[in-house]
């Protein structure tokens, strides 16, 4: 029985894993910067997820100043930032209901179900108190629907393509959180060998991927700098790893091409080695020592250049 | 007025034929489920059913059984109206329906055959040339063109209707892309989940294999030299098209990949799909594209839901389109006429089904007769669906019918009319609880060697009371319908 997958389809699926995914990240995001990120004044900074993000401009374009309120919308419920919570999750549902004769009913039904929650939410629901409760709800959701896709979509080549964009986006997302995170830290002065007054500012970034109990199994005792971004960019078994991500990505691609017979795919494979031969090589000091911030932006540029790649070989795009 | 004591009690169904209870005299025998499944209805609560009616429409909303609205701003997603009381059919009435169907099926597949290659029915005089070859439906193209099986229509829904006598009527051939199966099965599976009590003990066939009784339909008709596992597509006009989940429906039904025009391609006559690793072959295509836009080359060339080369292709035989090209001719309301003479014609057999009386206004008595009965007739359209532009004669203003007077007299041969045809009716949850509503049934037929009907078929529900007209873009709901087992 063929069980080839239509162009249009392997980027549909590619990109309805990517924008669930940056959903959960965006509500991650959100959450910690919230709760986790004051400073010794009980201010939090704003305005740091914008620089991370490239979205200052687009920012100020519509909004007079940078305040919690605002900035949370503009990630939340603003229709215009084609980057925010609410437009992930509409472009995730567009991706699947091209796809809805693929999946199962339950798969959108459930990606249904969280649009029409997350298509109504007015500014009321985003205010400071609720904001925790929310960005739990989304958080439950995406990984509803990433449980459910894990029970019931069928492994051919479209599980590929699925799987393929969750982890690009969330090497993408760990790189933003890692960059966020450590500008943060420069910004307020922290320096690495005391931990006691930066401590929560740690915790704070790896609770906001989901690390922190992992984080604690293989570092019991020290709570620094590199140690934490080497966990985050390095760390082959921790599943919001850059690095973790990437090997993920670069294996169901060789798999997609060796057993599905995807020779299309070959030319993205090779940008895909080039990340990890880089990754492999990072010296975690200097790195911390010199531009996280730059290191950051080359790998969202490269992983930008793999979509490229796959876009071209893949989704029917050359 | 009846003998329920609850639910059923204060209800009339007048002078029309109920799908529940039969004739309005009380005389029609019932079979032995049928009486069960009144009596359990009669036994429900108003306000528990309303509670049943209104989860199964939310769940209708949240698996995305719905149609799409655009405006400018938002795209708004509609359910079609589902009625929660059952139209039941018993396995008799529904005997004679699959033959009705299956015979004029025939007679559509012969009569198209015959006029795209030696027209002897135009020859013999049955039906007048223009009618044919003059109709806008009618694809001059296809003429000399051979396809596998002459199997023209392989996709049929006819629609039915029920006289105050009982007997059924056919109102409608629609042999070009017949939308609604989606909603038979999902209303189905609708009801077994929200009325499994309604069920117990009841003997009614099911209708879940319709997506593999199109599967083998559609892979019988393969082209020859296609693999014994063809590589069959469903072609749509994409996620905007307003029948889009019904296109999902199907793909996911046969488990085929649900294509847009860009998605397909021709080379050296023969139509690729555009897959990840690749080209590949596609042999059938069941296209839920009007003809006119198939392909840019043979037909509109503005059209960009098609693909460029695709009639070539197909006149060689390279692939197999469902259905085929140029069948619009056949359902057209003026051919609609003259159907008993074309069975009897091709097939040598009275007409199992009758036509509605049906009188042709572009024929000089026809529309005498029409302008001098208006009063008294349903005034249509023949080219338009969807239930626009019909005019009831008794239910008219006299401007009304004064103003389609004079729209006969300007083009008759755009009309034909028909006596009111007293629809019957079915129970139907309203606002004031359970009230008689017309109904009409578009049973679905599946042709690819021989044909198979789909047991039951989309029953539609005027929801406005009095109402005649069904299509849901005129307030019209659905109901899930019954076969009953012998």
């Amino acid at each position: 029985m063929k069980n080839s997958l239509l162009a249009r389809f392997a980027q549909n699926t590619f990109w309805l894993a990517r924008y669930v995914e940056r959903a959960d990240s965006l509500a991650r995001l959100l959450e910690v910067t919230e709760t986790h990120s004051r400073d010794e004044h009980g201010d939090q900074d704003w305005e740091l997820i914008l620089e991370v993000n490239g979205d200052v401009a687009q920012f100020k374009k519509r909004y007079k100043k940078v305040t919690a309120a605002d900035v949370i919308r503009f990630y939340s419920i603003d229709r215009e930032n084609s980057g925010s919570l609410v437009n992930s999750v509409a472009f995730a549902r567009e991706n699947a209901r091209s796809l809805r004769h693929l999946i199962s009913t339950e798969m959108w039904s459930q990606i249904n179900v969280m649009h029409s929650t997350v298509g109504v939410l007015k500014n009321k629901d985003i205010q400071a108190r609720r904001l925790a409760g929310l960005c739990a709800t989304i958080k439950e959701s995406c990984q509803a629907h990433t449980g459910i896709t894990e029970a019931t979509l069928y492994r051919d080549q479209a599980y590929y393509f699925y799987w393929i964009g969750k982890m690009v986006e969330r090497a993408d997302q760990a790189s933003r959180i890692l960059d966020v995170g450590f500008s943060r830290s420069k910004k307020l002065g922290y320096k690495d060998e005391n931990a006691g007054e930066n401590l929560s500012h740690w915790t704070g970034l790896l609770r906001s991927i989901g690390g922190y109990q992992a984080y604690r199994r293989t570092h019991p005792i020290r709570l620094r700098a590199q140690e934490v971004t080497g966990f985050i960019l390095l760390n082959d078994a921790f599943p919001r790893s850059v690095m973790y991500c990437i090997k993920e990505t670069r294996e169901y691609m060789a798999e997609l091409i060796d057993q599905h017979g995807v020779e299309t795919a070959k030319d993205a494979l090779i940008t895909l080695k080039d990340i990890e031969k880089q990754l492999s090589e990072v010296d975690i000091h200097k790195l911390i020592d010199s531009d996280l911030h730059e290191f950051a932006d080359t790998l969202q540029q490269q992983l930008t250049t793999f979509t490229q790649a796959l876009a071209e070989g893949c989704f029917g795009k050359s | 007025m009846n003998s329920f004591k609850g639910l059923l009690a204060p209800y009339n169904q007048g002078d029309y034929f109920c799908e529940l209870l039969g004739l309005s005299n009380g005389e029609s025998v019932n079979p032995k489920a049928l009486k069960s499944i009144i009596g359990r209805l009669d036994k429900l609560n108003l306000k528990a059913l309303r509670k049943r009616a209104s989860a199964a429409e939310r769940e209708l909303y949240n698996l995305g059984i719905t149609f799409t609205v655009y405006t400018d701003s938002q795209a708004i997603d509609r359910i079609l109206p589902f009625d929660v009381v059952p139209r039941v059919i018993s396995a008799e009435d529904f005997d004679t329906i699959d033959r009705g169907v299956k015979q004029r099926v025939a007679a559509i597949n012969a009569f198209l055959k015959d006029i795209y290659h030696d027209q002897k029915i135009i020859k013999d005089g049955i039906v007048p040339k223009h009618l044919v070859v003059g109709n806008e439906n009618y694809c001059k193209k296809m003429e000399g063109v051979d396809i596998p099986g002459d199997t023209y229509v392989h996709i049929c829904g006819i629609d039915i209707v029920r006289d105050i006598d009982g007997k059924f009527k056919v109102l409608e051939d629609n042999a070009r892309t017949p939308s609604g199966v989606s909603y038979v099965v999902e209303n189905r599976h609708l009801m077994l989940r929200t009325f499994p009590d309604l069920f117990k003990g009841v003997g009614v066939k099911r209708v879940s294999d319709y997506g593999l009784r199109l599967y083998q339909a559609l892979a019988d008709v393969a082209p020859k030299g296609a693999t014994e596992d063809p590589t069959i597509v469903l072609l749509s006009p994409g996620v905007y098209n307003s029948a889009y989940f019904e296109h999902v429906f199907i793909a996911r039904e046969m488990g085929v990949p649900l294509v847009e025009g860009g998605d397909l391609m021709t080379e050296n006559n023969i139509v690729y799909m555009k897959t990840a690793g690749g080209q590949e072959r596609v042999d059938v295509i069941y296209r839920r594209i009007g003809d006119d836009f198939l392909d840019p080359k043979a037909f509109r060339k503005d059209s960009m839901l098609g693909v460029p080369g695709l009639f070539e292709a197909y006149k060689r035989g390279n692939v197999t389109l469902a259905n085929a090209i140029g069948t619009g001719v056949a359902d057209d309301k003026a051919i609609y006429a003259y159907m008993p003479r074309i069975i009897k014609y091709y097939l040598d057999e009275e007409a199992i089904l009758d036509n509605v009386d049906t009188f042709i206004c572009g024929e000089e008595e026809g529309l005498k007769y029409t302008l001098d009965n208006i009063d008294k007739l349903v005034v249509k359209p023949v080219g338009e669906a969807g239930g626009y532009g019909v005019l009831v004669g008794p239910r008219a203003t006299k401007a009304e019918l004064d103003q389609r007077r004079q729209e006969l007299k300007d083009d008759p041969s755009n009309y034909i009319s028909q006596p009111v045809v007293g629809l019957s009716v079915c129970p139907t949850l309203v606002q004031n609880g359970i009230e008689p509503r017309h109904v009409d049934l578009r049973p679905f037929a599946v042709t690819g060697k021989s044909t198979w009907v789909l047991p039951g078929g989309l029953t539609r529900v005027a929801l406005t009371k009095g109402s005649l007209i069904v299509n849901s873009s005129q307030g019209g709901g659905s109901k899930d319908t019954w076969v009953l087992e012998k």
